[in-house]
């Protein structure tokens, strides 16, 4: 039997009231269970409308858009919906509910009216997991920026989702935070949970499995990471990362020999004086 | 004419269980035309250094000084000295609150007796540099994305002319152009004399466009100094949390192969550097 996609969405589209041009042309998209996608694309081209409706948080006016089969513009499935599928929004001030770190991490099993046993052992994970174990005691509101993205993380993993939509959630940590969530992601990917990651920061994209860019409320490109940083980077206007620069240059001067990874350490070990 | 704090020490909760030294002791300076970046890992204490900056916050001890001008809080001076420091927050959504975008740009300026064309300009203006299209300023700024939004409180901060700058990481949300741009506009408001002060943790910015860095951890003063000093220490004693540019760590490992060049090079500047290498180990 065929595996059902985790995301199905075909033709899908959505205005917000008020508003002269649709947030959400028309979008045809298709991800499969375990798929690590980068979300790329200008500001207001339609990222964060786009995974607002993957989680059921706003209907597609026209088309359709299913998670894990179910119906998003379905209100009794939304629940449901979003017990499988978790949203990380870009502010975690939109997110922490409650006043001590351990208590919001427990509020989603909470709600899912797990017995006690079970919801301590999810807290405990997920504050494991996103290194937060230290400070499960302390205000949440007294966390620094980066502190409160890890907490709106844990929340999110304590509710085991099957797929995770990351809505530039790592905008506010600092590069060993940033590493340590990436490697979160990364754990949590190889156990087959799925990843839709809306990202600025193309050093992130490396981790992808692939990479599909917005313009304009429509999906405009939908690739492999590697075509991506050979074709589009930088028709699409993107930065190229440092170590891609380097990679470049170093190769154009036939410093390192080809399928020399963007990575410092093997740029370093490769480098042919 | 420059804008300073003097050996500030600051505490969340003080005097309950749950109390935390922010700051230790640190003290910063920018003048008009400098670019000066506070760097520091999560945590650090840089959006709380950032925040005394404006006076928003009262330190415990220590003190800060604009022009000359040592303000005690709520004071007149104060608040004049209040008006000169413009401050974009970490998070732009917290400081929004008029129903379109036009009305938070003209917000500060109005307050002060601007009105009419001049009041127009100063907010088209403010909107340019932000890079914000003119189509945006009917806009109600939370119905726009978080980028967009973004550039509304840059430009509502940039609207009231401030001397002295102060970003808490302004970029976070930015796509590519967008980081372009508020660089470029950054670049230019400070060559005509206003003072840049940058908070980030992301050392690839502070060390290309800073005169000079301060580095925190956890509340007091790791590394004070020109980027390329900044990056010789951190690259020998390096700080939790912070990270070096790849073409730092990169300069590093060449080093340890015996090929000398500053730690802070571009790309085509190391390239440069191991092109003339080649050729005297062929010679």
């Amino acid at each position: 039997m065929e595996q059902s996609p985790v995301f199905f969405i075909q033709g899908a589209g959505y205005s917000y009231k008020g508003a002269s041009v649709s947030a959400i042309e028309s979008v045809n998209l298709s991800v499969t269970s375990g798929e690590w996608v980068a979300l790329l694309g200008t500001n207001g081209s339609g990222k964060s409308t786009l995974a607002k409706m993957m989680n059921a948080l706003l209907p597609p006016m026209r088309g359709v858009c299913f998670a894990m089969g179910m119906d998003t513009s379905a209100p009794e499935l939304a629940a449901s919906i979003r017990q499988n599928v978790a949203l990380v929004f870009q502010n975690p001030d939109d997110q922490i509910v409650a006043s001590i770190v351990e208590e919001d991490v427990a509020f989603g099993p909470e709600n899912l009216g797990l017995p006690s046993e079970a919801i301590r052992a999810r807290v405990e994970r997920a504050l494991q997991l996103t290194g937060l174990s230290e400070m499960r005691r302390r205000g949440s509101y007294s966390l620094s920026g980066g502190q409160k993205q890890r907490l709106a993380l844990a929340g999110a993993l304590a509710m085991e989702p099957k797929a995770l939509i990351l809505d530039e959630s790592t905008s506010m940590l600092d590069p060993e935070g940033r590493a340590s969530f990436l490697n979160c992601l990364r754990e949590l990917n190889t156990r087959g949970i799925t990843i839709i990651q809306i990202t600025h920061r193309m050093e992130e994209v490396v981790h992808a499995s692939r990479v599909v860019i917005m313009e304009a409320g429509k999906v405009a490109w939908d690739g492999s990471p590697d075509s991506f940083w050979e074709e589009k980077c930088a028709e699409f206007g993107f930065d190229t990362p440092q170590e891609l620069e380097l990679l470049r240059s170093l190769r154009a001067g036939g410093f390192v020999p080809a399928g020399t990874k963007p990575v410092v350490n093997d740029l370093l070990e490769a480098l042919c004086l | 004419m420059s804008i300073e704090a003097v050996d500030i020490k600051y505490v969340y909760n003080a005097g309950t269980s749950a109390a935390v030294t922010a700051l230790d002791g640190i003290s910063i300076e920018a003048g008009r035309g400098e670019w000066v970046s506070i760097v520091g890992h999560t945590g650090s204490g840089k959006s709380t250094l950032a925040q005394h900056l404006n006076l928003l916050l009262t330190p415990f001890s220590g003190f800060v000084s604009i022009d000359g001008v040592r303000a005690a809080p709520g004071s007149r001076e104060a608040r004049a000295a209040r008006r000169k420091v413009g401050l974009v927050f970490q998070y732009p959504e917290s400081q929004f609150f008029a129903e379109t975008v036009r009305e938070e740009i003209a917000f500060a300026p109005s307050n002060w007796g601007v009105a009419g064309d001049a009041l127009d300009a100063c907010v088209t203006e403010a909107a340019s540099w932000a890079g914000l299209s003119p189509a945006a300023l009917d806009a109600n700024p939370f119905s726009l994305s978080g980028g967009e939004r973004r550039r509304v409180a840059i430009a509502s901060v940039l609207s009231a002319r401030p001397d002295y700058l102060v970003l808490d990481e302004p970029t976070a949300g930015l796509d590519a152009s967008g980081v372009r741009g508020l660089t470029a506009t950054l670049r230019e408001l400070c060559s005509n004399g206003m003072a840049v002060i940058h908070v980030t943790h992301d050392m690839e910015t502070a060390l290309s466009m800073s005169d000079r860095i301060t580095v925190l951890e956890r509340g007091v003063l790791a590394v004070s100094g020109i980027p390329e000093r900044v990056a010789e220490y951190l690259s020998q004693r390096p700080v939790k949390g912070l990270v070096m540019p790849p073409s730092v760590r990169f300069a590093q490992g060449l080093r340890e192969k015996g090929v000398s060049l500053p730690l802070v090079s571009r790309v085509d500047g190391i390239i440069e550097v191991l092109e003339e290498a080649r050729s005297r180990r062929k010679r």
